[in-house]
């Protein structure tokens, strides 16, 4: 079929005197024409995904400078939030945020260390797939999920055991950490759900890198008699570090940004305080709390303020994170 | 290994004793805190896994009692009514998930088959890593997006807008998992077909594509599985309606919001039915996750 288009082109040629290149049949031709659109179209779709971090960028600084813009450097600095005033600072958001997520990770990063070890190195086969499946699973749940159940189960838990316990029983309310009335919705709920829900992350993050850490260090370890745990303490946590340290990172840009879950659980206050037992704000719920009630541009465009600051805060992080997985990785 | 040794023969002397006494102690004290640090571990494993298990059953507890078959097929009662269910909610969420997959779903994996055919152009290197960095940025900054892009400028909330946020949350996603899966095709099979003389453009989208179909499908699942329950991004987009709507143009009923707006509610009938639709949720997420399974397990089966 494709010689006699080709003879008949030649014919063709020969007979109206055009010389023809006889080495590029139609099909040729052809699947030529559709390798250069092919090319170009999955060039194009690759293109999109910088394009659309660019467009989010720009789309989010737009709506945002406006209050940037009346509030400058005070914004992040000022606690005065008066929609009414028309005053905006975020600090008491940006201080939750820190202070949630701190905490967060101060609980989820030893449990997911823990449990990443046990996975990799300690569990038996039988158990290894169902401890995987149930950690995967966190990840899988809803935030709104999480949040329904802190709302129902998780608070009054905190409210009628978990603090009265810490501040009388244990005699911890003399630091103003654990101080103050147990109404329930408090920086602590939120940091505990923000545990849960960042564990997953940290762990499968921290499996993979112990996985790319070669077996001939652990038999190094072994054969110059180390215990169990020393192989892991110093033959394979060490060589695994800045990818574990990405992972802990990547974490933390995950709570930083968890919205739902926070929002229904953190008591929505705009307020600095030191007691852990107080409800707070984080940008994330200051956001998604007073969007459907902002009245007017201004304080409208704070929110959106917020959402930059968040925004640029979570890119530079998981950028790092990022970054700090992929030396580790590379060196498999 | 431990033992003493004399440097020249004879009975080692008492300070040699000592030395290995020493020696045993210190291997014992090393080997108990290895036994209790691997006891350690497993409690970790088990506290991390408890909140999971709490969850599944307060779920089950709370919600299984109050679905039934009017739920399904009814809307919201006003408050304090019992009765009603969330058969808007539930066919909303779908239709997100369905816009969603139709904007995320290409992009991504014409991205990702990019990613796998031209592993080391700067273009590659650079949306590998903007799309992992992508991929971690927080859904309500994807909602704040989508809200100023489409929603300010029509100056009204739509099921579109809402889907839109969620499809550009998918592209990430599905772009790096249809780059691994592209990647475990083997380089022979290409080069098989391109010496049968097939285009190269016919080998990637018949042959390699083909074969990675199965893995693409299960990415793809994963991903529509992680934005069903996505809320954050809809406050700003979709809105929620509490009446029947299908309309792309309008606001429109999605089962998180619906979770989150009775959660926080006052009402007990309303609480009952955030937990019901909770169930619901979980159902269809699980249902998609399950599907993942299978096409994994299919590819496996008809890879090689």
């Amino acid at each position: 079929m494709t010689e006699i288009v080709a003879r008949d082109a030649a014919q063709a040629a020969a007979a109206t005197g055009v010389p023809t290149r006889p080495s590029r049949s139609w099909t040729e031709i052809g699947s030529e024409i559709g390798d250069r659109i092919y090319s170009w179209s999955i060039t194009g779709f690759a293109a999109f995904v910088p394009i659309l971090l660019l467009l989010i960028f720009l789309a989010v600084g737009l709506a945002a400078w406006p209050a940037l813009r009346t509030f400058g450097f005070s914004f992040l600095t000022s606690s005065d939030w008066d929609p009414v005033a028309g005053h905006f600072g975020a600090a008491p958001a940006i201080y939750g945020t820190i202070v949630s997520s701190l905490l967060a990770l101060l609980i989820a990063t030893p449990l997911a260390l823990g449990v990443a070890v046990f996975l990799s190195e300690f569990a038996p086969p039988w158990l290894r797939q169902p401890v995987a499946f149930g950690v995967d699973m966190l990840a899988a749940v809803p935030s709104v999920i999480y949040g329904l159940w802190g709302i129902f189960v998780l608070i009054p838990f905190l409210r009628e055991f978990l603090m009265p316990f810490l501040r009388d029983t244990l005699h911890l309310g003399v630091l103003p950490l654990f101080n103050g009335p147990a109404y329930g919705s408090s920086m602590l709920a939120a940091g505990l759900i923000l545990a849960i829900m960042c564990l997953p992350y940290i762990s499968a993050v921290t499996r993979e890198v112990l996985l790319a850490v070669p077996r001939s260090q652990r038999e190094a370890a072994v054969g110059l008699g180390a215990t169990r745990w020393e192989v892991i303490r110093d033959a394979v946590i060490p060589y695994a570090r800045s990818g574990i340290i990405g992972g802990i990172i990547l974490g933390l840009g995950r709570a930083l940004g968890e919205t739902m879950a926070v929002t229904m659980l953190i008591g929505n206050r705009h307020e600095i305080s030191a007691s852990l037992f107080a409800p707070g704000y984080t940008m994330a719920s200051l956001i998604a709390n007073e969007f459907s009630e902002a009245t007017g541009d201004l304080h409208l465009s704070a929110l959106m303020a917020v959402g930059f600051v968040l925004l640029l805060v979570t890119f530079l992080v998981n950028a790092i994170a990022r970054w700090l997985v992929w030396q580790t990785a590379k060196e498999r | 290994m431990a033992t003493a040794q004399t440097t020249w023969g004879g009975a080692p002397s008492g300070r040699q004793r000592a030395v290995a006494e020493r020696t045993q102690r210190s291997i014992r004290r090393r080997r108990v805190r290895s036994h209790i640090m691997i006891g350690l571990m497993y409690a970790a494993a088990v506290i991390a896994i408890l909140p999971l298990l709490l969850i599944v059953i307060h779920l089950l507890r709370m919600g299984a009692s109050s679905l039934n078959l009017a739920f399904f097929t009814q809307t919201q009662r006003p408050p304090g009514e019992a009765g009603g269910g969330m058969a808007n909610a539930i066919v909303g969420t779908l239709i997100l998930i369905a816009i969603a997959s139709a904007v995320g779903l290409p992009v991504g994996i014409g991205a990702g088959l990019y990613l796998a055919e031209k592993r080391a152009t700067l273009l590659a290197t650079t949306v590998r890593f903007l799309a992992d960095v992508l991929n971690g940025l927080p859904s309500i900054v994807m909602g704040i997006f989508a809200w100023s892009l489409l929603v300010k400028p029509v100056k009204h909330f739509s099921a579109l807008a809402g889907g839109m946020a969620l499809g550009a949350m998918m592209i990430p996603m599905v772009t790096r998992t249809t780059e691994e899966m592209v990647r475990l095709v083997p380089i022979s099979l290409r080069e098989a077909a391109l010496a049968l003389g097939y285009s190269r453009w016919r080998t990637s989208l018949s042959i390699v594509l083909r074969t990675a179909l199965g893995g693409i499908v299960t990415g793809a699942l994963v991903a529509m599985a992680r934005i069903a329950g996505e809320t954050a991004p809809l406050l700003f987009t979709a809105l929620g309606n509490q009446f029947w709507s299908t309309s792309l143009r309008a606001p429109i009923a999605a089962l998180p919001l619906q979770i989150y707006n009775y959660a926080i509610s006052p009402y007990d009938e309303w609480h009952t039915q955030a937990w019901a639709a909770a169930v619901v949720l979980v159902g269809i997420v699980l249902v998609i996750s399950l599907a993942a399974r299978v096409a994994t397990r299919r590819r496996y089966g008809a890879g090689d």
